[in-house]
């Protein structure tokens, strides 16, 4: 490993840290944005591994991280309060409760299995089929989610989840995930599904099977993106509308202002706009800057964000890093321009 | 169990073939085929799929309700509904559809995806989660009774205007010379251009006449449901979509005919399915939708194998 291979993991995972360490010194109610902002660090590099690696766009990955969700919730709420918001469970899944460590496991298993099971048909599709197929896919996830009562609370909140995911849980979350991404996208896996981004006909003439890269990009993205959702189940009390739209929405925004076609990207695209998205929803509440109230009417931060998120992609379509992992290059051209 | 199903079968089948349930499907096919259009037509000649293209509608049912609200006659309404969502086309194809013409088509999907929630959340702040009535058009959704059958007028107009709109966009698309314009970029953008088409005229003209097709379904899709949200016609869009690249994007007839056959099966469905299985309706289209996909990705209405597309 070469040490501006290095950096390249070094950047995004200090950057986390940085954002955890600055976290640990503000109030309480201060915290909560950080930690919210960690969970999307997780949600959109598991989203990175497949749509970064691949150039395949996806919409269903809320899904993977919906069923995480709801496999981490449903084992780790207490026995004795699983009848009072979800009385049509499964019989052993009502008398099976585990602790957080094993809950997150399963989440990740139980996403990645279901995203190795969706993609073995799905991987066959490429271009707008697969971007519909797997928007099919979120809608199916969503309303078995929402009526199926027997694997999860349906139209009911989480509530009695164990609020396990402070800040330490969630940086370690974030750091294991973009580890991960790191060593697939430094694997012959990640560098083959890369070739096939490039040049789908030249991978292929070189003896890449864009299907079994794809799948298997699919299925340990699907498994990050269960595990980030059970995360989140940890940290909020969270029903099946948290996991759907806006979640796709405000992930996919995050990973294309960053720049999707690289770890650095994922992570800065994911702070960046939590960090906007923290500090308008605290102008909603009136913000103090210097001498100065800034305050905004409730429901402006999706409009900013929307808004922000066109603007990226018409002014830059690389996004924000242009799509490219950290690296100190630029910055010696400028130090010594000769 | 064999007779519990054959029973519910045939209450299944008997509710399908009448004629209320049928009109209703049609009409609500007919709504879903002008979307089609719409969509279909950006894609020709753009290679963009809209997904903001509800929110046009959105739009209009808000600007609907709104003149509903000052009591403004409902031609005026209309007109109004047409000027905003028309306006709001044209604004978007200057403003976002052009700077990306030459993105790839992933960008430019995501650019729309924002696009939609931009214009959703703007309607959000400006009128609340519950949105507003257009009380004036409920005159529309009553029904006539026709023989033993009450059609709802809505489903007639909806029928006819559908109809009306089709013969007049392939009479613009065959005889006129903007039309072979928009057919020559569908099939070759590049070469259109090489040829002497003018490619912000073409684009700016097909994203118009799906301006004017939103605001046609706008007023459809207000007159069944008067209440007007920020998430109006967002479901629809979702499904005619599906209906769309199931039928086939590629071409305008069949993408036409794939958004016909999702609304009218949705309707049928809707129609003759009792309620405790109807709320499994999403997850049985949308399977339906991933099945055809795998089969045939290029299209259900589609000849000859599509190529690869590099997204």
């Amino acid at each position: 490993v070469t040490p501006r291979a290095l950096l390249q993991l070094a950047a995004p995972a200090g950057l986390v840290l940085a954002a955890t360490l600055l976290g640990a010194t503000v109030s309480r109610s201060t915290e909560i944005y950080f930690i919210n902002a960690l969970v999307a660090v997780s949600i959109v590099v598991a989203l990175y591994v497949f749509v970064g690696n691949s150039g395949v766009l996806s919409f269903g990955h809320v899904s993977f991280v919906a069923v995480g969700a709801w496999a981490a919730g449903v084992l780790s709420v207490p026995e004795q309060e699983k009848p009072a918001f979800m009385p049509y469970l499964f019989d052993f899944l009502r008398d099976t409760t585990v602790g957080n460590v094993p809950s997150l496991l399963a989440a990740g298993v139980v996403g990645g299995v279901f995203a190795l099971l969706v993609g073995l048909p799905l991987m066959r599709l490429s271009g707008l089929a697969a971007g519909i197929a797997t928007f099919a896919v979120l809608e199916i996830t969503n309303n078995l989610l929402r009526y199926y009562e027997k694997i999860g609370p349906g139209l009911n909140t989480f509530s009695s989840v164990p609020e396990t995911t402070d800040l330490t849980q969630a940086a370690i979350g974030a750091i294991v995930v973009i580890v991960a991404a790191f060593a697939y996208q430094r694997s012959r896996f990640g560098r083959q599904l890369r070739a096939t981004r490039e040049d789908p006909a030249a991978a292929r003439a070189v003896g890449v099977s864009i299907y079994r890269q794809r799948l298997g990009a699919f299925a340990l993205s699907g498994f990050l993106a269960g595990l980030a959702g059970g995360l989140y189940v940890h940290f909020l009390p969270i029903n099946v509308d948290a996991v759907y739209l806006d979640l796709t929405f405000i992930t996919l925004a995050m990973l294309v202002i960053g720049g999707a076609t690289s770890l650095w990207g994922a992570v800065v695209g994911a702070l960046a706009v939590s960090g906007l998205d923290s500090l308008l929803a605290n102008a909603e509440n009136g913000l103090d800057v210097l001498r100065w109230t800034i305050e905004v009417p409730a429901g402006t931060r999706i409009v900013v964000v929307s808004a922000l998120m066109a603007i990226v992609l018409i002014v830059r379509p690389s996004g924000l890093t242009g799509g490219r992992e950290f690296s100190l290059d630029p910055l010696w051209r400028r130090l010594r321009p000769s | 169990m064999s007779a519990v199903v054959a029973s519910g079968l045939t209450d299944f089948l008997g509710d399908a073939v009448d004629l209320q349930v049928q009109v209703d499907a049609i009409g609500l096919g007919a709504t879903f085929a002008l979307m089609a259009v719409g969509i279909g037509l950006v894609f020709g000649v753009l290679r963009l799929v809209n997904f903001a293209y509800g929110q046009l509608i959105m739009a209009g049912g808000f600007a609907l309700a709104y003149a509903s609200e000052r009591g403004w006659p409902v031609a005026v309404g209309i007109a109004l509904c047409f000027g905003v969502v028309i306006g709001l086309s044209i604004a978007m194809e200057r403003a976002v559809f052009r700077p990306l013409r030459t993105q790839s088509p992933a960008v430019m999907l995501i650019a729309t995806f924002a696009v939609a929630f931009l214009l959703q959340s703007i309607a959000l702040l400006w009128f609340g989660p519950l949105g507003k009535t257009a009380a004036s058009l409920a005159q529309l959704n009553r029904p006539v009774s026709i023989g033993d059958v009450d059609i709802r007028k809505i489903s007639i107009v909806a029928i006819v205007s559908a109809a009306v709109c089709l013969v007049l966009l392939v009479v613009l698309l065959n005889r006129t010379s903007i039309g072979l314009h928009m057919r020559a970029s569908a099939m070759d953008f590049q070469t259109a251009r090489l040829l002497g088409v003018r490619a912000n005229l073409v684009s700016a003209a097909a994203v118009l006449i799906s301006g004017v097709l939103a605001a046609v379904v706008a007023v459809m899709l207000t007159v069944q449901f008067p209440t007007v949200t920020p998430g109006f016609a967002l479901r629809e869009t979702i499904v005619v979509l599906a209906g769309v690249v199931v039928g086939g994007m590629t071409r305008l007839g069949s993408a036409t005919l794939g958004g016909f056959a999702i609304g009218y099966a949705s309707g049928v469905l809707g129609g003759a399915l009792p309620t405790a299985q109807s709320q499994y309706l999403p997850s049985f289209v949308f399977g339906v939708v991933i099945l055809v996909l795998l089969v045939r990705p290029g299209g259900l209405f589609t000849r000859g194998r599509p190529s690869v597309e590099r997204v």
